[in-house]
């Protein structure tokens, strides 16, 4: 059985590790929270704020504390606020470890794009650019194939980037790939998915 | 020099031309210059050029100058949230720059800096860097971006003493903190000015060098996602 949201998830938080500053994208990723146990965990929020706490019950909304994705949140004990060129020097200045992003298409050479669809409605990249290019790791959780069936893991993206060269591993609902010299290389795979389930939805080459 | 005015509308008075280039605080809807775009809305000054990260929504925020026409051009990283914008967008009546969310921090946080422009990382690769000065230093390539000058800066702070000090609160700081700096003027509107001595000086969120009209007002302080979980059962 390919692995459902939750499972990647759980997948996504086994690569971080005690005392990481971690940012997390919308989706599935920010469902990675929810998995990482003992951890000593620090959420980055890039509109400025480290140490993001859960939503607030109903009835304790503020609207001064909302995340990237706009939505009210709490703060912990830990939290921080800071201003948005503080949070993006913190980001550029490769403080934070690892970044967990979904995305559309990812290439071989690591290449990612999630932020526009030629032709489609362009709302922007809001800050995905930034922590590509500046963060110490970045992990994609995505679904291995779009809903036509089409791999979204490929040779070359075919949506304009967001990053070059940026994608060290992605989590799919098939397993884990890693992203080396001259290709893909499986990491791991979903519970019951064979190696040839993975290749045959894998556009992008697969090295051994 | 008082810095303290009575309302928007007169914190604003001479500071307001057809076809400036503002910059704004807040992110979505958070810590927004709610007051002083309504008076900019007022005003009916035109052809504005903005930078800043979101364009608001349709009735609130920025929204409320694009539903008069009186925005030329937007300089934004995501503008999901509206719907006028859009329309005014794929229409051609308004221009848009998409700036990565850092780089746009970066280049209001460098032009109020005198800086006039700097590389970075962000953006190498993408569209963003097409028609930009690429350099490498240390075996990285890196894209030339400019400070941002603006005729005005507005912004909302939470607390500010009469001589202009502001204090912030949790994450509506965001883009007020690199937006005040980078303006020829910067007019802040606050919940609550106090009397000099009342902040602690060391915990000033932006010295009051950088402001230089301050007006006390009503926010509305809209929640563009209200998000909340349920009380585990005792």
């Amino acid at each position: 059985m390919p692995w459902d949201r939750n499972q990647m998830a759980a997948r996504a938080a086994d690569e971080l590790e005690d005392g990481m500053y971690v940012n997390l994208g919308i989706g599935i990723p920010t469902l990675v929270a929810n998995y990482v146990g003992d951890k000593d965990i620090t959420l980055q929020s890039e509109n400025g704020m480290l140490g993001m706490g859960p939503f607030p019950y109903e009835g304790e909304e503020d609207p001064d504390l909302i995340n990237a994705g706009k939505q009210t949140i709490t703060e912990l004990a830990r939290t921080a606020y800071f201003d948005s060129a503080t949070s993006f020097a913190m980001i550029r200045g490769g403080k934070i470890a690892a970044a967990i992003l979904g995305a559309m298409e990812v290439a071989e050479n690591g290449d990612l794009a999630n932020w526009m669809i030629p032709g489609k409605l362009v709302k922007g990249m809001g800050g995905a650019m930034d922590l590509v290019a500046g963060v110490g790791r970045v992990v994609v959780v995505m679904d291995h194939t779009n809903k036509h069936g089409d791999s979204k893991v490929l040779k070359e993206c075919t949506l304009p980037l967001t990053g070059k060269g940026v994608v060290d591993r992605i989590i799919t609902n098939l397993g884990v790939l890693d992203v080396v010299e001259g290709g893909l290389k499986i990491v791991e795979l979903a519970d019951g998915v064979t190696e040839d389930e993975m290749r045959a939805a894998t556009q992008a080459t697969v090295v051994n | 020099m008082k810095k303290v005015y009575a309302n928007a509308a007169e914190a604003l008075d001479g500071l307001l031309f057809d076809g400036m280039f503002i910059a704004a605080g807040g992110f979505g809807l958070c810590g927004i210059p709610e007051l002083l775009l309504d008076a900019i809305k007022d005003a009916g000054t035109k052809d504005l050029t903005f930078a800043s990260n979101n364009a608001g929504v349709d009735d609130f925020g920025i929204g409320i100058l694009l539903q008069t026409r009186q925005v030329k051009k937007m300089i934004s990283s995501y503008v999901g949230e509206n719907a006028e914008f859009m329309r005014q967008y794929l229409s051609g009546e308004l221009e848009l720059e998409f700036n990565p969310q850092g780089t746009l921090a970066e280049r209001m946080r460098a032009g109020g800096a005198g800086i006039p422009g700097f590389y970075t990382k962000t953006g190498v690769g993408t569209v963003i860097a097409e028609g930009k000065e690429h350099k490498d230093f240390n075996g990285e390539t890196y894209i030339l971006e400019n400070g941002i000058f603006a005729d005005l800066a507005i912004v909302k702070a939470w607390k500010a003493d009469d001589t202009g000090n502001l204090i912030f609160r949790k994450t509506a700081r965001n883009f007020n903190v690199p937006a005040a700096t980078c303006g020829k003027v910067c007019v802040a509107e606050v919940e609550e000015i106090v009397p000099r001595g009342s902040l602690d000086p060391d915990n000033i969120h932006l010295p009051g060098i950088y402001v230089n009209r301050i007006i006390q007002g009503d926010h509305e302080k809209r929640i563009e996602q209200r998000t909340t979980r349920q009380k585990e059962e005792a």
